[in-house]
C-alpha cells in the first residue's frame, strides 16, 4: 500500500496501537478458552470421577466393580438413542423433503420455523408431556404388541403404565427430529439445479427425479445429521429420567427397566455423596467420551461431503 | 422417431410478467433449427416451453399451443412426464449425475423408463446411444469410471448420449457449447449435424457463427425494450436469415450493429 | 408413432436406431396421465374411515394409522390402474413426505395443547407469579384439596433464579464467544490455531448438558469444596459451556457475510483494525449477532439437568448466584412433577409444574420469535 513511497521510515514504526493489541489479545484469549474449558472438562471429570474406577469392587454399587456397574448403563443409553435415531431419521427426511422439494415455499419456510420451535421446547417439558399424554396412550400399542409379537425377545410383558424404554425412546425421537431434518434440508436445498433439471428432462417424476438427483447427493449429509442427532440422544437427561421407571437390564422394550447414564446421574446425583457421587461423575465422563466419538464421527462424514461436494461441482 | 413441431399463437408468463409473445412457427422433421437473438429475448425460455421444462419455476405458464405430430403438448390429459421422455434437452453446462458412472449416466433415462433391462440389452443400448453421441471410442474403456472425471466436451456428449438413449422424438440444446472450448465446440457441432438424420434437433445459440453452421433453419428472437415481452421477429431458412433477411432489426443483430 | 418412411437406411457410422420398444431384454413401463383428482377421492375415503373407525370406538391412534394405510394402499392401487407403477409410486411417496409432516406436527400440537390446558390454570395466576415455595408444605396442598385452605406457594423464587443464571451466563458466553468468532474470521486466517478452535466447537457443541452440569460442580468443588459447591454460578458456568459454542458458530456466520470491501474501505481510510472491527464490522453485522445470541439464550433458558446437578434445588427466594443453592423454572417444573410436596395429593404439585412449563414454553417461543424479528427488521439494508 505505502510501500513505494516510504519503506525506510515504514518498517521500524508500525506502531501496535494498545486498541488493536487489546483487540487482538482479547480475541486470542477467547479462542484459548475454549481449548481450556474442553481440557478443563476431561480433567475435572476425570479428577473427580477416579475414585470410582480405583476403589475397592465391592464398594462400588452392584458389588462387581465399575466397569460392571457402568455397562448396563451404556448399553441402555445406546438402544434408547439407537431406537430414536432410526425412529426419527426416516420422518426427518421426510419432513426435509417436504420443506424443499414439495411444499410452497412460504409454506415450507414457515414449517422450517414450525421445527425450529420443536426443537426449542425445553426437555423437560418434552418429559412431562411423554409421561402424562403419551405414555398412556401407547399402553394399548404395548399390549398390542405383546399380544402379537411377543416371541420377539425385545417384546415382552407390557407394562401398564407406559414407563418403559420404548416409550422414552420415541420421545427422544421426536426431540432429535428438527437437528436430523434441519440438516438434511440444508443438503437438499443444496442439489444443483442443473441435476435436477438434468433427470426431470429424461422424463423422471417427482419422486424418480429425487431419487435420481436430490437423494444420492444428500445422503452423506442426511448420515452427518443423524449421527448428530444420535449424539444428542444419547446425551439426553430429562425425558428419559422423568418417563423410564428405571430397572436392571432387560431386553423388554415394553416393560421397565433398564437405564440411561444420564437418568442414572439426574436421578441419584442430588443424594449422592462420597463415592457415589464419584461414580456418577465417573459415568458422566463416560458418556462424555462416547458422545464425542459419535460427533467427531458426524463432523468427519459432514465434512468429507462439503470437500466431495466442492471438487465434483 | 422424429416428428413435426407446431407452435400456435404461444404466450409465456411468470407470474404476472409476460416473458414471450405470440410466437407461431413450424420446426420440420429431421432438420436443425436454431434460434438466436440477444441474451434476455426469450428464446431460452420459448425453448424449454417445448418440453414442458419451464413448468420447474413456480408461477410459469403458458398460453397457446404445441403440436408435435398433431398432439397438443398442453392438452388437458397430457403428462410433462410423459413429454419430456419424447422431447429430450441437453442444458448450457453439461451436468452428468456426479454420483454415477458413465455408464448408468447413460442409461439413467431407460432405468427409469424401463420395468426390466437385462444386462446384455443394457450393454447394448448404452453403446449404441455412445456411438450416437460420438464418444464410445474415447470411454468404452472406462465406462464405470464417474462421469465427472471427463473433459468438459466429453460431459456434454455424454449428456447428449444420455438424452438420446431413450430415443426421443425431439431434442432440445439450450446453448449448448457456451461453456466448451472451440475443439468441443466442433465435435458437438459435428455431432449435431449427424443428430439430424434421425432426430428433429432444436438448438438456442449465443454464437451466430454457429448458428449458420449448423442449423437449416433460423429463429430471430428479440424484445422491443427491456421490460417488454420477447417475440419472434423472423423465421426463415438459415441461408434467408444470414444473407437476405427481411426484417431491420434482423440485419442490424446478424451484422453485430447491436446485442 | 408413424411407420418409418425413410426410402433407403443411410450408412453413416451411428446406425438406425430400431425402436426401444423392440430391443430384446427391455420392457418399457408405460406411463399414461393422470390427474389429482382420483387421489383427492382417495384421501377423502380414508378420512371418512379414519372417523368411523374413530367413532366405531377404536383407539384413535390406531384409526389414524388404519386410514393412513388405508389410503396408501388405495392409492397405490388406483394410479397404478390409471398410470402405471411409476405414477402410482410417484403419488405413494408424495402421500408418505405429506404423512411425515403431518406426523412430525402432531407431538407438536399435542405438546403445546397440553402445556396450555394444564398449565394454563396457575400459569396467569398473579399468586402463582409472586409466591415462593418457602414453607410451603404438603399439609397446605392436603388442606386446599379438601377445602380448608387456599392455594399457596408458586414460582416466583425460580423465576428469579431463571433470570438471574441465565443472564449470568450470557454475560459469560456473548463476550467470550463473540470474541472467539472475531479471532477465527478478523486475526487467524486460516493458521492451525483457528483451525483447531473451530473443531473444538463442534466438540463443545456436542457435550451433553449433564455432563456440562458435572463439569461446573467437579471445577467449584475444587475451589470451594464439596458441601459449598452448588450455587448459581456454578449453573451460569454449566449453561456457558453449552451456549459458548451457539454463539460462536452464530457470530462467525454472521461476520462472515460482512463484505470485505466494507472493512478493505475502513482500513484504507487509515482507521486501525480494532476501529475498523468495533465501528464497521460489529454494527453491520448486529441485528444478525442479537438474533443468534437471543437464540443460543433460548436454547440454555430450558435447561435442567446442568443445574439440577450443579446448582441444586431451594424453595426460598434466593438472589445471590455466590452462595448456597437457586431455583429455576426447569428444575421446579421437574421436582413439581416427579416429587410432588404431597404424595396422597398430587394434584397441586401437578399444576405447579405445569404452570411452571408453561412459563418456559412462552419464553422459549417469545426468545424465538424476538430472534426473527430482531433479524428482519434491523438487518442492514444492503442485504447480502
Amino acid at each position: 500500500m505505502t510501500t513505494s513511497t516510504r519503506p525506510a521510515r515504514r518498517r521500524p514504526a508500525a506502531p501496535r496501537r494498545p486498541g488493536d493489541l487489546a483487540f487482538a489479545g482479547l480475541s486470542l484469549g477467547s479462542a484459548s478458552l475454549i481449548l481450556l474449558v474442553l481440557a478443563g472438562v476431561a480433567f475435572f471429570l476425570a479428577r473427580e470421577g477416579v475414585p470410582a474406577l480405583t476403589a475397592d469392587p465391592e464398594e462400588v454399587t452392584g458389588g462387581a466393580g465399575f466397569g460392571r456397574y457402568v455397562l448396563p448403563l451404556v448399553i441402555g443409553t445406546v438402544i434408547s438413542s439407537v431406537i430414536a435415531m432410526v425412529v426419527a431419521t426416516p420422518v426427518a427426511v421426510g419432513i426435509a423433503l417436504f420443506i424443499s422439494h414439495y411444499a410452497p415455499r412460504r409454506v415450507g419456510t414457515a414449517v422450517g420455523f414450525v421445527v425450529d420451535l420443536l426443537a426449542a421446547v425445553p426437555s423437560v417439558v418434552f418429559g412431562m408431556w411423554g409421561l402424562a399424554v403419551l405414555a398412556p396412550q401407547l399402553g394399548p400399542l404395548f399390549g398390542w404388541l405383546e399380544r402379537n409379537l411377543g416371541f420377539l425377545p425385545f417384546f415382552g410383558e407390557a407394562s401398564a403404565t407406559g414407563r418403559t424404554l420404548l416409550t422414552a425412546s420415541i420421545v427422544l425421537a421426536v426431540m432429535i427430529l428438527p437437528i436430523i431434518t434441519s440438516v438434511s434440508r440444508e443438503v437438499f436445498l443444496q442439489t444443483p439445479r442443473l441435476h435436477e433439471e438434468a433427470a426431470l428432462a429424461l422424463g423422471a417424476t417427482k419422486w424418480e427425479m429425487i431419487r435420481t438427483a436430490v437423494l444420492p447427493f444428500g445422503t452423506p449429509g442426511v448420515v452427518g445429521g443423524t449421527m448428530l442427532g444420535l449424539g444428542r440422544a444419547l446425551g439426553e437427561t430429562m425425558a428419559v429420567a422423568i418417563i423410564l421407571a428405571p430397572g436392571a437390564l432387560s431386553w423388554n422394550l415394553l416393560g421397565s427397566g433398564n437405564k440411561t447414564i444420564p437418568s442414572e446421574i439426574a436421578l441419584n446425583f442430588p443424594e449422592a455423596a462420597g463415592l457415589r457421587l464419584s461414580e456418577l461423575i465417573a459415568a458422566g465422563l463416560v458418556l462424555f467420551l462416547i458422545t464425542l466419538a459419535v460427533n467427531l464421527v458426524a463432523r468427519w462424514i459432514v465434512a468429507r461431503r462439503a470437500a466431495f461436494s466442492g471438487a465434483g461441482g | 422417431m422424429s416428428k413435426r413441431i407446431d407452435v400456435k399463437d404461444l404466450d409465456i408468463y411468470y407470474g404476472d410478467f409476460q416473458a414471450v409473445r405470440g410466437v407461431g412457427m413450424t420446426i420440420e422433421p429431421r432438420s436443425v433449427t436454431a434460434f438466436i437473438g440477444p441474451s434476455g429475448c426469450g428464446k431460452s425460455t420459448f425453448l424449454r416451453t417445448l418440453n414442458r421444462m419451464h413448468e420447474v419455476i413456480p408461477g410459469a405458464r403458458v398460453e397457446g399451443e404445441v403440436l408435435i405430430d398433431g398432439q397438443n403438448l398442453y392438452g388437458r390429459d397430457v403428462d410433462p412426464v410423459d413429454v419430456r421422455r419424447q422431447v429430450g434437452m441437453v442444458f448450457q453446462r453439461p451436468n452428468p449425475f456426479p454420483t454415477m458412472s458413465i455408464k448408468e449416466n447413460v442409461l439413467a433415462g431407460l432405468r427409469l423408463n424401463a420395468r426390466r433391462l437385462s444386462g446384455r440389452a443394457a450393454d447394448e443400448l448404452a453403446e449404441r446411444a455412445l456411438r450416437g453421441a460420438n464418444l464410445w471410442n474415447e470411454v468404452k474403456d472406462r465406462l464405470d469410471k464417474p462421469g465427472s472425471g471427463l473433459s468438459g466436451g466429453q460431459q456434454q456428449r455424454l449428456c447428449i448420449a444420455r438424452a438420446i438413449a431413450i430415443q426421443p422424438e425431439v431434442i432440445l440444446m439450450d446453448e449448448p457449447c457456451s461453456a466448451l472450448d472451440p475443439i468441443s465446440t466442433l465435435a458437438i457441432e459435428d455431432l449435431i449435424n449427424e443428430l439430424k438424420s434421425d432426430y428433429t434437433v432444436v438448438i438456442v445459440t449465443h454464437n451466430m457463427q454457429q448458428a449458420a453452421r449448423v442449423s437449416d433453419r433460423t429463429g430471430f428472437f428479440n424484445l422491443k425494450e427491456t421490460g417488454q415481452p420477447g417475440e419472434l421477429v423472423e423465421y426463415d431458412s438459415t441461408q434467408t436469415i444470414f444473407n437476405n433477411p427481411r426484417q431491420k432489426a434482423t440485419e442490424d443483430y446478424i451484422s453485430g450493429r447491436f446485442g | 408413432m408413424s411407420a418409418p418412411l425413410r426410402p433407403a437406411p443411410p450408412v453413416v457410422p451411428p446406425p438406425p436406431p430400431s425402436r426401444l420398444r423392440d430391443v430384446e431384454g427391455l420392457v418399457l413401463s408405460p406411463l399414461r396421465p393422470t390427474t389429482r383428482r382420483p387421489a383427492v377421492l382417495v384421501g377423502s375415503l380414508s378420512v371418512l374411515l379414519t372417523v368411523g373407525l374413530w367413532l366405531g370406538d377404536l383407539h384413535p391412534g390406531a384409526a389414524v394409522a388404519a386410514g393412513a394405510l388405508t389410503h396408501l394402499v388405495l392409492l397405490y392401487a388406483v394410479y397404478r390402474v390409471l398410470g402405471g407403477h411409476r405414477v402410482a409410486v410417484d403419488h405413494v411417496m408424495r402421500a408418505l413426505v405429506h404423512l411425515a409432516f403431518g406426523l412430525a406436527l402432531l407431538p407438536l400440537v399435542s405438546l403445546l395443547w397440553t402445556v396450555l390446558t394444564l398449565g394454563g390454570g396457575r400459569g396467569f395466576d398473579p399468586q402463582f407469579l409472586w409466591q415462593t415455595m418457602n414453607g410451603v408444605t404438603g399439609l397446605h396442598d392436603q388442606a386446599y384439596a379438601e377445602g380448608r385452605g387456599d392455594f399457596v406457594g408458586g414460582a416466583f423464587h425460580a423465576i428469579v433464579g431463571t433470570l438471574v443464571i441465565t443472564g449470568l451466563a450470557t454475560l459469560i458466553s456473548v463476550p467470550v464467544g463473540l470474541f472467539t468468532a472475531i479471532y477465527l474470521v478478523e486475526y487467524a486466517a486460516g493458521n492451525r490455531l483457528s483451525s483447531a478452535v473451530r473443531f473444538l466447537v463442534d466438540v463443545m457443541t456436542g457435550i451433553p448438558s449433564i455432563v456440562a452440569g458435572l463439569f461446573a460442580f467437579a471445577l467449584f468443588a475444587q475451589i470451594f469444596g464439596l458441601r459449598d459447591a452448588k450455587m448459581g454460578l456454578a449453573g451460569a458456568v454449566a449453561l456457558s459451556v453449552l451456549m459458548i459454542p451457539t454463539v460462536v458458530r452464530n457470530s462467525e456466520e454472521m461476520l462472515r457475510i460482512v463484505p470485505n470491501e466494507l472493512r478493505e474501505a475502513s482500513l484504507a481510510l487509515g482507521v486501525p483494525k480494532w476501529r475498523t472491527i468495533a465501528r464497521i464490522v460489529l454494527p453491520t453485522a448486529a441485528s444478525g449477532l442479537a438474533s443468534g445470541i437471543t437464540l443460543a439464550v433460548a436454547r440454555v433458558i430450558g435447561e435442567t439437568a446442568p443445574l439440577l446437578v450443579a446448582v441444586g434445588y431451594a424453595r426460598a427466594l434466593s438472589w445471590n448466584p455466590f452462595e448456597g443453592p437457586m431455583n429455576t423454572l426447569a428444575v421446579y417444573a421437574y421436582f413439581m412433577f416427579t416429587k410432588p410436596l404431597s404424595p396422597a395429593v398430587r394434584e397441586p404439585s401437578l399444576e405447579r409444574a405445569w404452570a411452571a412449563a408453561l412459563l418456559l414454553v412462552l419464553i422459549v417461543v417469545a426468545l424465538n420469535l424476538l430472534a426473527r424479528l430482531i433479524a428482519r427488521l434491523f438487518a442492514p439494508k444492503t442485504g447480502r
